[in-house]
């Protein structure tokens, strides 16, 4: 019997000729990454094993994004620990101004490549396997025995394969597609799983939109998304890196826990409503909700396609008066490239917000935290209870596209809604 | 040695975000942490929640981020395990990894209510409601996974597994 592309990267990982899912593996690590929130139990944790270095600085990515710039002197003393400690292991660091967003940065870095197997001290590390990596989060003391060992152990996971067949329709994105996947599965419907993204529509599918879609694979509790390499991931990979790499495919009678088939013509633009990502409906059932708040940026939706999709809806049109829009670029290179396309100057005019590149607001943590009873459109991939700011605040999840049409018109809204 | 303690019954999916917000995640002090666990649950709960007690709940406990201070916070608030129908595997990897006791046993959840006294014998996965008098079965864990049980945590296994090799090294 053949294998999936998850299980020739862990098998490949582990030295062995095959695995299966369910077994326990002992795996080799190409790249471990932690942040601000999560590095410094981390660190506190690897020095308590009493070694002196990390197994290769190479491989350990430092990113702080979370709560920066600091936004108090706890942030600041976070982030410090992990300053300190990355500079003196050598490790690699992308400092503010030069970076962004962890899941955004390490992309545009080509530091996650396939065939990789790449952990994280953050749930969204999945994001990578759009590049055909493996890629999964795990806590700290995960990643502190990895930082010390260069390996760590896996659980082999069932694959379930994704086949989405039709044709896109027009502001139907990425995002719309992991959203109506999860609504139709549910929140625990690939728990431990790897969901493996195929089909036409897929083929066809822009690397941002398939990064979205790895993003958001551990809202479906998978314990990874991912997608074969082809001329796309090709292309993305010969602008950033020089670094070899060996994509996987998966074998035609690899085994599969479970095949869904999803024809996705007749997708309209997607929400999901509190307070799970799997309460999805179309934007235009929503009725007259109104909102407060619209973020549009996060490492499922802060790059450049996604800043270029809002910026065309925002053109000439201006953020309605009870709205307050804030867009946040995912990194520094998106910011640049932001500029110069003009597209801040389209956010500036329609009276939004361009913020630093941060996490910020997706976690409650700042830059647009939300008071008792009000409700945000958002192109972040969470809207569990609080999670922006007050319990008993709300949070909607939705594409740019959809996240800018809400803007404009003061409430959840398709952007088909717009004359 | 079988633990004993009392039920705080929650539903599916509580998420971490609830568990510790992460307006607390500007420290790694489990005592901090645990003034506010479950907070956006249950603002109460810290306050109520006393050592030796027990979190039963549904499916897909712990989902959402991969923050530690989750499993931190719960252990440091003097919860002495989770009993649940399903765990996400993020959360129960940190659990095991910190020594915190989590048991998936989804016959047990469906007929335990806040104020049982419940009875958990990891070692043989059974869990006993002591109101109802009733025994469940609870999903046995690997021998990999008892393995970091048995050492006390991901760290000492870790540290033995380093000291063997510098022993093997040593001895070459």
């Amino acid at each position: 019997m053949g294998m999936t592309m998850a299980e020739k990267i862990l098998a490949r990982a582990a030295g062995r000729s095959r695995v299966e899912p369910g077994e326990i593996v002992e795996v080799a690590v190409d790249l471990v990454m932690t942040n601000d929130i999560t590095a410094p139990l981390s660190i506190a944790e690897f020095k308590k094993l009493g070694v002196e270095r990390v197994f290769d600085p190479k491989k350990v990515v430092f990113v702080p994004d979370h709560f920066v710039p600091a936004k108090d002197i706890k942030a600041a003393e976070q982030s410090k620990i992990m300053r300190e400690f990355a500079l003196e292991q050598g490790a690699i660091y992308f400092e503010i101004g030069r970076a962004g967003i962890e899941h955004v940065v390490l992309p545009e870095h080509g530091l996650t490549r396939p065939g990789m197997v790449i952990i994280g001290a953050d749930s969204h590390t999945c994001t990578y396997g759009a590049f055909n990596a493996f890629a999964t989060g795990m806590g700290s003391t995960d990643i502190a025995a990895a930082m010390a060992t260069g390996t760590t152990w896996m659980r082999v996971p069932p694959t379930i394969k994704f086949v989405y067949t039709g044709k896109l329709p027009p502001f139907v994105t990425g995002k719309d597609l992991i959203l109506y996947t999860i609504g139709q599965i549910g929140v625990d419907g690939a728990l431990y799983a790897c969901m493996e993204f195929t089909g036409p529509v897929i083929d066809e599918l822009p690397m941002d939109d398939r990064i979205t879609m790895a993003n958001m694979a551990i809202e479906a509790g998978a314990k990874t998304g991912i997608f074969a390499c082809d001329e796309k991931t090709h292309a993305w990979l010969a602008q950033v890196t020089t670094e070899p790499y060996e994509p996987v495919e998966s074998d035609p009678d690899a085994h599969y826990a479970q095949v869904i088939e999803f024809d996705v013509s007749n997708l309209r633009p997607l929400v999901a409503l509190p307070h799970l990502p799997s309460n999805v409906r179309p934007a235009d059932e929503v009725r007259d909700l109104p909102i407060d708040q619209v973020v549009i940026g996060s490492c499922t939706n802060g790059r450049l396609s996604d800043l270029r999709i809002a910026a065309e809806i925002l053109k000439g049109r201006q953020v309605h008066p009870r709205v307050r829009c804030i867009v946040i670029p995912g990194s520094q290179e998106v910011a640049k490239q932001a500029t110069k396309e003009g597209l801040v100057d389209i956010f500036l005019e329609a009276g939004a917000v361009f913020s630093v590149s941060t996490c910020g607001p997706c976690l409650g943590g700042y830059m647009g935290v939300l008071a008792k009873g009000e409700r945000c459109v958002s192109t972040t991939n969470r809207n569990f209870r609080g999670r922006m700011g007050h319990r008993e605040s709300e949070v909607i999840l939705a594409s740019p596209a959809v996240a800018a049409a809400s803007a404009v018109l003061g409430r959840v809204a398709s952007p088909f809604e717009l004359n | 040695m079988p633990m004993r303690g009392r039920v705080w019954k929650f539903g599916d999916n509580i998420d971490t975000d609830v568990i510790i917000p992460a307006r607390y995640l500007v420290t790694i002090d489990p005592q901090e942490l645990a003034q506010h666990v479950m907070e956006d649950i249950d603002p109460e709960f810290a306050s109520k929640v006393r050592p030796g007690d027990i979190i039963v709940a549904g499916r897909n406990f712990g989902c959402g981020s991969s923050r530690e201070h989750a499993p931190i916070a719960i252990k440091a608030a003097g919860v002495q395990a989770v009993v649940a129908e399903s765990f996400a595997r993020i959360f129960f990897r940190n659990a095991i990894n910190i020594g915190l006791p989590v048991v998936e046993a989804p016959e047990a959840v469906r007929e335990t209510e806040t104020g049982d006294e419940l009875e958990i014998d990891t070692e043989n996965g059974i869990v006993r409601n002591l109101r109802t008098g009733k025994t469940y079965k609870a999903t046995q864990y690997d021998e990999f996974i008892q393995h970091i049980i048995r050492a006390g945590g991901l760290l000492n296994a870790v540290r033995e597994r380093l000291a063997a090799r510098k022993a093997a090294e040593a001895g070459q």
